[in-house]
Order: C-alpha cells, then structure tokens, then sequence
C-alpha cells in the first residue's frame, strides 16, 4: 500500500550487495541508522522505517497502520497539512510512503545537500502530528477509494484476499494490509492517535540514508535531529499469535464475472528468513526458481508449456522477508481447452516427480550464476539497496544477516533443497484457489 | 521556529546541482551511432536498442503482428531453441527483453563485463536470425490471445480502448497493439519474418550504452550486433487529427468504482511553447499532492485515491490526457470538479508562486533522474528518438526558466479547452450518461 500511485516494487529475494559502502551505527535512543554510499549521482534518499505494519494492528482496527501513513502527511506542530510534500517539491525532491505487514515506512529522495530540511521535517513529524477529526473523515474516503481502486475493482486482488485469510489460521498475515472494508470505515481518530503515540518511537524505527553522503556528515545530522528524541519506554515487546500446527489442506474457488480467464494458484506456509538462520530460505529460494521460475527452464515451464501446452502461464514464487511464517507460492493458468482439474493434475505430477528425482546440477548452476549477477545489478540502484536494508531490518533481520545472505545462498545444495522441498510441498498446510468467472468454469 | 528553517533552505532552492554524465557519441565503421556513457565502477553494461515504426507498421488486417513477433525474438534463434536459447541466455545471467509499443519497438539488455561477447553473440543472433517456429509461434499466440481477454474485463483497458478508437478511428493509434483475437489467430510465420524486416531496419535505429565499457569499444561491438539488419524499411505512418469531440462517454461494466480517461488534443513535443505546457501541466494535474487536480478531488474532497494528467506527444498525434477513479456514486462529482480546474486554468491562469515552486521542483529534480547505468541509458536513447542533442541535458533547466508567466498563462488558455474534453467512463457511475 502506497500513499501515492508510485508502485513500490517488491523486494525479491535478492539481497545485500557487499560491494556495497554500508556503515551502521545505533543512536542513544535506541534509532538504528544505516549509510549506503553511492556517489555517482548527487542525490540522496532518506528513509525512516517503523518496526510496525498491518499484522501489529489490534484486534477490529484492521487498515489503521496503513490509514495512519496516509495521516502522517497531515499537520504538525509546525508543518501545516501538505506542507512536508510541498517542501519537499519545492526542494525539487519527491516523496512517498507505504506500508506492509511488518514495516510503514517513509521516504523522500532530493538533491543531497537537502538531507537536514528532510531530517528535521520527518523528526518533526514523529512525534507531533496534530490531525483533527475533519482528516480524519477526508482521509478516510481517500483510503476506501485506494481499496476499491487496489482490491474492489480487481477480481485477482479479491481472490488473493480470501486464499490469504484462509492460509493463515492465527497470524494477522491472513488480513489485507489495506483493511477489510468494514473495519476501514470504522477507524476513528483515538484508533490512529493510540497506535501513533505508542509506535512512532526513535527505539522502533530505522533511518536509511543512501546516495552521495558520508557517514559521519549523516551521523552529526541524525543525532541533532533524531537523537534528541526520547525513546518510548512504553513500547511493547512485538509479539504475535504465531501459526498453529495446520493439519487439513483448504480449497476455495472464487466466482467473479469479471475474470477473464480462469487459473490456479496455491500457497503453502513456508518458512521466513530468521535471524543467523537463513539457510532453509535460501534453499526456497532455488526450489523456487527450480519448479516455476523461468517458463523455459523451470519443471513447470517445460512440462506444462513446452512438453504439453497444458498452460500458458506457470510460475512459482517465494520471498523469505517477512518476520513470521511466510508463503510458497505456485501458480497455473490453463491453455483455452484445458480443465482446472486437468492443468491441477498436471502441476501436482511435476511437484511430485521433483521429490523423486535428482536436481540437474547445471540448472543449479546456472541459477547460483543469476543470483550473483543479480548482486551486481542491485548495485545499479541505491534505493533499491536501501529498501532491502529497511526491511531486513524491521523484520528482525541483523545487519550481518543482510551482509551474510549472497553467501547463503551461494552455499545451498542439492540436497538442501530436497529436504525444504519435503517439508514446504504439503498440502495439509496450503491453500489451492481456483479463480473462475463463474461455477461452470471449476471443474 | 521550524518555518523560519525552512524558508531559509528554500531559498537556496535555485542552486541546485547539474547532471554531472558525460555523453559521447559514437559513429561505429558500419555506420551506426550511439550514445555512450562510460561507467566502470560497477561491472556490467546497460544497452539500450530502439526502433522508430514498431506496431505502427502492422500491414493491413495484420493488426499485432509486430507486437507477436518482438514476444518471439526470444523464443529461438540461429540453429537454437526457444530453451536452448533461454538456457544459454540464464547460464550468463544475462537480461534481455524485447516489447513493441505503438512507435516503438524497445530492446534493453544488460550483461556482466565477465561475459559481454558471448551475451552480445546471443542478443544478436536473436535479433538478426529469429526462427518464428510453429511451436513458438502457437504458444506466444495463445499468451497474446490470452491476453487480450483480460484486456476486455479491465475498467482500465476498456477505456483506453474505447477512448483510442473514437479518437484514431482507422490510424494505427486508434486500435491494440495487441490485435484482436481473430487477427492474432490468423498471424503465420510469413507474417511474423515480414514484420521482423519491416521494424527492425537501420534506418529508424537508436542506440545507448551506459557501464563498465570504453567509448572506443562500442563502434565494433554495434557494428557485430545489428550490422546484418536491413540498412532500410517501409514508410512510417502519417500524422493524424485527434477525431474526438467534448462530451462523455459512458460504457457499462459491473464494477464498484468508475474509471475515466480524458482529454483532448496537444501540443508537439518540439513546439516552441512545450516547455510552458509542460509546466502548465505539472500545476494542474502532474505535480504529485501539490497539483490543483490532486488538491481539489483528493485531498479537500476525498473524491479518489489519485487523479494525474499528462501532455501524450506522440509521433503522429498529440494529447492533453488525464484519469481518475472514484466509486460509482462520487465519480460524477469528480468529473465537475476537473471540469471546473481545467476552465480556472485555462481562464485564470496559474499565479507567480505557482510557477515559481514548479519551476523549482523540475529542475531540481531533473539531475536525480540520472541516477544508475540503466536509467542513464533509457534517457539517452529517448532523447535522440525526439531529436534532441547530448546537450540538451546541461541546457534543459534553463529551458524550463525561461518560461514566463505570461507565456504559460497564454499557453494554458490555448492548450485547455474546457469544452473539448471527452471523458470515457467506465463502471456504473450515477449521475452521469452518455453524449450525443
């Protein structure tokens, strides 16, 4: 969810680039602050990440973490409403947020010798937002519309949302970041103010600095700014109700008119990237690529697309960030002729013979020769380096973790991903959605 | 206190820093030219093809050939498959892709310095001995065909569609890209090696290379890749009228929040008034949360989550274009309200410190664009697809401040005509109905 049109692009499974000039340090406060150097252009972009997303929201409030990033661009103390983006353009630099599961995070990217007025305007802005009810109900309108433009209007974004309810059984992954509906038009003004005043801390939040700066220049300026803010003694340890043992596999089939052709994807629960204990992600991440990454190379592409033209589109896909349980994802979409059970038949075969048999040693090869290239390429773009800093470390990820994974993953084996691939492809913890127009299509 | 700060910072706005690349131009032996920027730090290079005429070649009743054949560059080449090539292409972690768009058929490729020559081998070969086998021929279709049938069920793509089509009528721009099922289902492999001569000929080539590469390296590195290719190619297309009255056109589809896409037509991208309508543009609708579009329908009325317009100078028409979304019960209101901006531009004008603050905001932003080897090289080779010299990048904010009030002011009166806006609605809006 962004505050903007501006589409934030997921952040793969891909990661830190050593190559990378990073420099971290933490503030008194409790502020962890991270530097990229990258000197090529004279630009900077300045990001405060919250340790606090949608899945940290209280039971019936569902959308307020979201909602409240919309708020933030509200009046403060001292920054009338619209002022801090007016500024910011002013400045000739543009700014957005947005918000996920596990993190709401904000940023600007301008001339870097603007790095003080974005420092002490997002300072400001922490802890002295002063909205009023009348934003409240404009901003609230605003919201409801990005959900009908994201979900409502969007069979595919609907049909996500009622396999993600169902994959998860306890954890708050299994609500939309936006909100349910109904819960949206309930948020008042004491909803956000109490999820403002207790999360948007210096101790909660991470400040990634990347572009032509230096780290000590960067340091002086977060402690004058952000340094002298106290940090909230009140904050709660970030506990969540954590998955349950899922013992029964879930099938849904989502009916809208405005399908265009129908498909099939499934979700199985799958674990995260964990602190010092990255190795069965990694291993994920090659599963992924091995069974749906590229039509012409991967299991499923050939069997479904090249050796039978079952389907027109097969794909598998996994990202380990995330802080709790995350998904695995596969997912068919049948040629014009082909029945879902068929082309689901035909997909289980290929998940099937990838447990039985042995995984081509050059396609391993050539996927740990991508994923170093893709390395490479990261460091063609500092914002994308940064959001990877930013999200690691609000999901609980360390700095060496971050540093440590393109060696992870350059590690896995064969047999790494056999024994993650026996233990994620179980059916007992997955969804499978059949997205059709109408009933006549699922069969 | 903090306001006082920041006036003093904004008062420094005007000082902002130049994009700091040096472009040279290439003339390689054989004849091709090209924009490089040598960027050694990070080993690998950014190459970016274009070719002028693109879909708008498609021959008559052969609407999405181009667009068929550029999805099967890809799919087997030289004496290779579809997966053989592929799988040599992954083995150098190579990236490729090839998409046609109405004037133009873009190639991006980016490669490591370890394995350029072998890459390049590749990209060349696809590019200069594609097969269009029968096998890759059925299975691009059907993705094609595929689609286009979701194309049909998106608000979005059905406004674009309707919109284009009442507007272009029989010129290339007034239908898909992609083709309609039936032409698409009709398309052979002679089809695909005519519009494969006919899109990628040397006359109507650009070229930028950004990255780990010498200047004096890219003339024979270009000359191997795209030499074989045909030196010339068919006409392109002739201009065209933009054919839509003012009015409102509204398409029904069962769906909870209406769409819009608006306009009427613009200017010409080298026309001496265009950076005044480009600045005129950025206060009314293209400015983020600053414009007076955003202002009035989102943030004082909470009417949509974004409403944007842009100036379109295409090759052969040009458009002032806009779109909003807002639920079915709202969008009627919406529409009034941009009727409303669009009249208050055109009548009154923007004020000084309107033009001031976009001023600032483009030329302060113009440097940041230039900010990685791919994004450098997608600059370049726009630029000289319209014409523009590599100084242009130093001279270009001072294109910008030279726009007067009184020149974007007259400009935004000749530019905006209220009544000339059709809007293509698409959902069940209330309130609203189709024109005559």
């Amino acid at each position: 969810m962004t505050r903007l049109f501006a589409v934030l692009a997921m952040i793969g499974f891909a990661t830190a680039a050593k190559a990378a000039d990073v420099t971290t340090f933490r503030l008194d406060n409790g502020m962890d602050v991270v530097v990229i150097e990258d000197h090529r252009a004279p630009a900077v972009v300045h990001m405060v990440w919250y340790r606090i997303g949608s899945a940290d929201e209280p039971v019936g409030a569902s959308g307020v973490a979201h909602f409240l990033e919309h708020l933030l661009f509200k009046a403060t103390d001292v920054l009338e409403a619209g002022e801090f983006s007016a500024t910011v353009a002013a400045n000739g630099g543009s700014d957005n947020a947005f918000t996920s599961y596990d993190y709401t995070a904000y940023f600007q990217r301008i001339a870097a010798d603007r790095l003080e007025l974005m420092m002490q305007m997002e300072s400001n802005r922490m802890n002295n937002l002063a909205i009023t009810a009348e934003d409240i109900e404009t901003e609230r309108n605003v919201v409801l519309e990005e959900r009908n433009q994201r979900t409502e209007n969007n069979p595919n974004a609907l049909a996500s949302e009622q396999f993600r309810a169902a994959l998860y059984q306890n954890h708050r992954y299994g609500l939309p970041v936006i909100g349910w509906k109904h819960e949206m038009e309930q948020l008042d003004l004491q909803d956000t103010l109490d999820f403002y005043d207790l999360y948007y801390s210096p101790n909660n939040a991470v400040l990634v600095v990347a572009g032509d700066v230096e780290p000590d220049e960067v340091k002086a300026l977060a402690e004058t700014y952000y340094g002298v803010i106290p940090a909230e003694p009140q904050l709660p340890e970030r506990l969540r109700p954590q998955e349950p043992p899922q013992r029964a596999e879930r099938r849904i089939t989502f009916a809208d008119p405005r399908v265009s052709t129908p498909y099939i994807t499934r979700s199985y629960l799958a674990p995260e990237r964990d602190p010092g204990a990255q190795e069965e992600a990694a291993a994920l991440v090659y599963l992924a690529e091995l069974l749906g990454g590229s039509p012409f190379t991967s299991d499923l592409g050939r069997a479904l697309q090249f050796d039978s033209q079952i389907a027109v589109y097969t794909n598998a896909s996994y990202s380990g960030n995330a802080l709790d349980d995350t998904s695995f994802g596969v997912t068919v979409v049948p040629s014009a002729d082909v029945t879902l059970s068929e082309a689901e038949a035909a997909m289980d075969e290929v998940i099937a013979s990838f447990l039985e048999n042995d995984i081509d040693p050059e396609r391993m090869e050539s996927i740990r020769t991508q994923l170093r290239a893709s390395e490479v390429y990261a460091l063609d773009d500092v914002s994308g380096l940064a959001r990877r800093y930013g999200a690691a470390l609000t999901q609980s990820l360390t700095i060496e973790d971050v540093q440590a994974w393109p060696d992870v993953l350059q590690s896995v084996t064969e047999d790494d991903i056999k024994a993650v691939a026996a233990k994620v492809l179980n059916r007992d913890q997955s969804v499978t959605g059949w997205v059709v127009s109408n009933q006549e299509e699922a069969r | 206190m903090l306001r006082i700060v920041f006036a003093v910072f904004l008062a420094h706005a005007a000082s902002i820093v130049q994009a700091e690349i040096d472009i040279k131009e290439v003339t390689s032996p054989g004849g091709i030219n090209a924009w490089v920027v040598e960027e050694p730090s990070i080993p690998f290079i950014g190459l970016e093809i274009r070719f002028r005429g693109s879909a708008s070649l498609d021959l008559p009743g052969k609407r999405g050939a181009t667009n068929l054949m550029a999805g099967l560059l890809e799919e087997g080449s030289g004496d290779m498959t579809a997966q053989e090539f592929q799988a040599a292409r992954e083995a150098l972690a190579a990236r490729f892709s090839y998409r046609a768009y109405d004037d133009t058929l873009s190639i991006s490729a980016r490669f490591l310095t370890e394995n350029r020559d072998e890459a390049l081998g590749l990209l060349r070969q696809s590019l200069v001995s594609p097969s269009f086998d029968q096998d890759a021929l059925d299975r691009v279709r059907a993705q094609v065909i595929t689609g286009i049938g979701s194309d049909a069920k998106d608000p979005n793509e059905i406004a674009n569609a309707a919109f284009d089509a009442a507007a272009f009528g029989d010129h290339p721009y007034g239908s898909s890209l992609s083709g309609t099922v039936e032409t698409v289902s009709a398309l052979t492999g002679d089809d695909m090696f005519d519009a494969h001569r006919n899109a990628l000929t040397r006359d109507q080539l650009f070229v930028a290379v950004v990255g780990d590469v010498r200047a004096d390296e890219v003339g024979d590195m270009l000359d191997a890749l795209l030499i074989d290719l045909p030196a010339t190619g068919p006409d392109l297309p002739p201009d065209v009228d933009f054919g839509l009255d003012g009015g409102v056109t509204v398409i029904d589809f069962n769906t909870p929040q209406s769409v819009a896409l608006f306009g009427h037509a613009g200017i010409k991208r080298d026309d001496d008034d265009f950076f005044a309508a480009y600045i005129m543009n950025r206060v009314l609708g293209a400015g983020g949360f600053e414009s007076r579009l955003m202002q009035e329908v989102r943030e004082k009325r909470g009417l949509t989550y974004g409403i944007r317009t842009f100036l379109v100078p295409k090759f052969h028409a040009e458009m002032v274009l806009g779109s909003v979304a807002s639920s079915n019960d709202t969008i009627a209101e919406a529409i009034e309200v941009t009727r409303n901006e669009w009249a208050r531009m055109a009548n009154e004008g923007m004020t000084a410190e309107e033009l001031a603050t976009a001023k600032t905001f483009l030329t302060g932003e113009y440097p940041l664009r230039f900010d990685g080897n791919s994004e450098i090289a997608k600059i370049m080779v726009g630029m000289q697809m319209i014409g523009l010299s590599p100084d242009y990048v130093v001279n270009r904010n001072d294109y910008i401040e030279a726009v007067t009030l009184e020149d974007v002011n007259r400009v935004a009166a000749e530019l905006l005509q209220p009544d000339d806006l059709h809007f293509v609605v698409v959902g069940k809006p209330e309130g609203l109905e189709s024109t005559q």
